[in-house]
């Protein structure tokens, strides 16, 4: 796949014309092409978002195919939750076309979100009552029946390891156990798709890891996931496929690795000097690397050659405050597209 | 893509979800949570709804109402504690629409989001909001049963006609638990709630025919009395507590509150989209 620096450009698909529309179930299987499945889960074609005058979501197009891991990586105010809303089916579209299950938001919205699990980035938990008792609320919204509710929270609790506190009252549970019990929630109707919006901002690196396993699970498991995140970490370990979003705009697509490769070196050299001096020492030390970045604090070698790269800095005459070679990782592709930090 | 091993099946898949006879609409489920939620607070409140008639009964109906008998032979025709009772009843449905339909909507939109776990779901903002109406109705319901046994104890129920303050209570307290609700979703803050009740709930529970006959009041304020919904709901329990009916004028009473009820419905119906679909 190749990538895109036009928000507007399509990500192609092996289906024909953009506007080909199909009910979910019912389109042929295409030719394996990298396996692309049949019925996209997601599709949507020049979104956008105004709040007034002001453009969250400038153009987007994008299509989620079924039981992949897709992600929106990018800062806070690139307008991932405005995306996500309308995706959920929970906002207005301002303009363009969003297809979800193959349906359209604006006529069965209902009916779209009885087949999703919705995990938003602000919890809404009932805090005064207990873990069991939010699932069980949360599934009668879906008109379950209460036995079935009962079984499949059990089994959700396990899954989120939050049996010991199933009687618990919310209030005091960690913020990992809430987020936990979120999505545990997001799933008691058995979703074909799920979707995560910051699903671990705000945890502990513990926290974290054991969301990133269970979501991970749910991968295997084949549910379609739709994440979004400013971590360029999660969106390594979890997306199969990511959009590296910018104020309202696309400004890359593709898998992690393939992102990486395209836009990125293979290592990083990470250099610290006294406060102010990176800028001069940039120009000294630019032709040892194939690419620069001169962050307030950093400065930053792009070589696919770390450690010789390092060395030939020391021979040069300089000594940093503190070195680090490592790997490129999604926050170098970002910093390439935009100019900016992930997190600023 | 991602192949499904069985070992980490989520759940078992062979189960199937018996179909339903019946779909239970998307409000009864909004309002279903309400519902549910009030398992937690239903002992203070169902003994609060039995032990603040008894006691307003008591200190006012029957101690101060004696004194009252003594010197005026009653209030209207009746002891005044048969007089006071239904008045008591309607301000009881007003003040407790009050308190559900504006804090805990505006709790719901900013502070638990409540109301977007909902949405989350597949209920539309228009059955979130009905749910939230139907479930402060149905409260009203339950505390306007338990006051009219409290009624019948203490012997102020003269007609069978009493029954149907169960719904005009319902009615008077929709009156104003409606357009409430629809104010509490233009809300940021909870100041005005505080403003509303002490210079609309007050107000109204002191001055529209509860404690005595409006006709006391000077001219001016008694036409006021009369544009407010309390004043009607006081008028129309009391009618129907009392037997003392006049069915043009009653059914008045009636069409008058449904009114407010119906513009508040609308006004909510509105600023709830407003606040929640953008």
């Amino acid at each position: 796949m190749t990538s895109y620096s036009s928000q507007t450009a399509d990500v192609p698909r092996a289906d024909g014309p953009p506007d080909r529309r199909g009910a979910p179930e019912a389109s042929p299987e295409r030719p394996a092409s990298g396996g692309v499945p049949a019925a996209p889960m997601v599709e949507a074609h020049g979104l956008t978002k105004r709040f007034g005058s002001f453009v969250a979501v400038d153009g987007v197009s994008f299509t989620i195919a079924k039981g992949e891991s897709f992600g929106f990586l990018g800062p806070n105010g690139a307008g991932k939750t405005s995306t996500m809303r309308m995706v959920s089916c929970i906002s207005p579209i301002s303009d363009g076309t969003l297809r979800v299950l193959g349906m359209d938001p604006a006529t069965d919205g209902a009916a779209i979100r009885a087949r999703m699990g919705i995990c938003p980035q602000e919890d809404s938990l009932d805090l005064e009552l207990t873990v069991m008792d939010n699932l069980m609320i949360y599934g009668r919204y879906f008109d379950l029946p209460r036995k079935v509710i009962r079984r499949r929270a059990e089994q959700l609790l396990e899954f989120a390891q939050l049996t010991e506190r199933a009687n618990d009252r919310v209030d005091p549970l960690s913020g990992g156990m809430k987020r936990r019990l979120t999505i545990a929630r997001a799933l008691i109707s058995d979703p074909d798709l799920l979707i995560l919006d910051e699903p671990t901002t705000g945890l502990d690196p513990q926290a974290r890891h054991l969301l990133w396993d269970r979501l991970y699970r749910l991968k295997l498991e084949g549910v379609t996931l739709i994440i979004t995140t400013h971590y360029m970490d999660e969106a390594e370990q979890l997306c199969d496929r990511l959009v590296v979003m910018d104020r309202g705009r696309f400004a890359a697509e593709g898998s992690p690795r393939q992102l990486i490769e395209q836009h990125s070196t293979k290592e990083v050299v990470e250099l610290r000097f006294l406060p102010g001096a990176h800028e001069e020492v940039a120009l000294a030390l630019a032709g040892l690397a194939e690419r620069h970045e001169v962050l307030p604090d950093r400065l930053l070698l792009y070589t696919d050659e770390g450690d010789a790269t390092l060395a030939e800095v020391h021979a040069q005459g300089f000594t940093p405050q503190s070195t680090l070679v490592r790997r490129s990782t999604l926050e170098d592709v970002f910093l390439r597209l935009t100019g900016r930090t992930l997190v600023d | 893509m991602a192949t499904v091993h069985p070992d980490f099946a989520l759940f078992d898949h062979g189960e199937t979800v018996p179909e339903r006879r019946f779909r239970t609409p998307m409000w009864v489920r909004a309002a279903g949570y309400w519902a549910y939620q009030y398992k937690r607070t239903w002992r203070s409140s169902i003994v609060t709804s039995f032990l603040i008639p008894v006691l307003y009964l008591t200190a006012m109906g029957v101690a101060l109402g004696s004194l009252i008998d003594k010197h005026s032979h009653g209030v209207a025709g009746v002891s005044y504690v048969a007089y006071l009772a239904p008045g008591l009843l309607a301000s009881t449905c007003m003040q407790i629409a009050s308190n559900d339909m504006t804090w805990p909507v505006l709790g719901s939109i900013k502070w638990f989001r409540t109301y977007h776990a909902q949405l989350a779901a597949p209920l539309s903002v228009h059955d979130v909001h009905r749910g939230h109406l139907a479930w402060a109705a149905a409260r009203l319901g339950i505390v306007v049963s338990i006051y009219l046994a409290v009624m019948a104890l203490f012997a102020t129920v003269h007609s069978g006609w009493a029954v149907f303050a169960l719904p005009s209570g319902i009615l008077t307290g929709m009156a104003f638990g409606a357009p409430m609700a629809a104010f509490a979703a233009t809300m940021e803050k909870d100041t005005a709630f505080v403003t509303l009740y002490r210079l609309v709930v007050i107000p109204l529970f002191l001055f529209s025919g509860t404690f005595f006959p409006v006709s006391q009041l000077p001219r001016v304020l008694e036409y006021v009395a009369y544009a407010t919904p309390l004043f009607h709901g006081v008028a129309l329990c009391r009618d129907l507590t009392l037997g003392t009916l006049d069915f043009g004028v009653d059914v008045g009473h009636a069409a008058y509150l449904a009114a407010w009820v119906v513009g508040g419905y609308w006004w909510g119906s509105r600023t709830f989209a407003q606040r929640l679909v953008v």
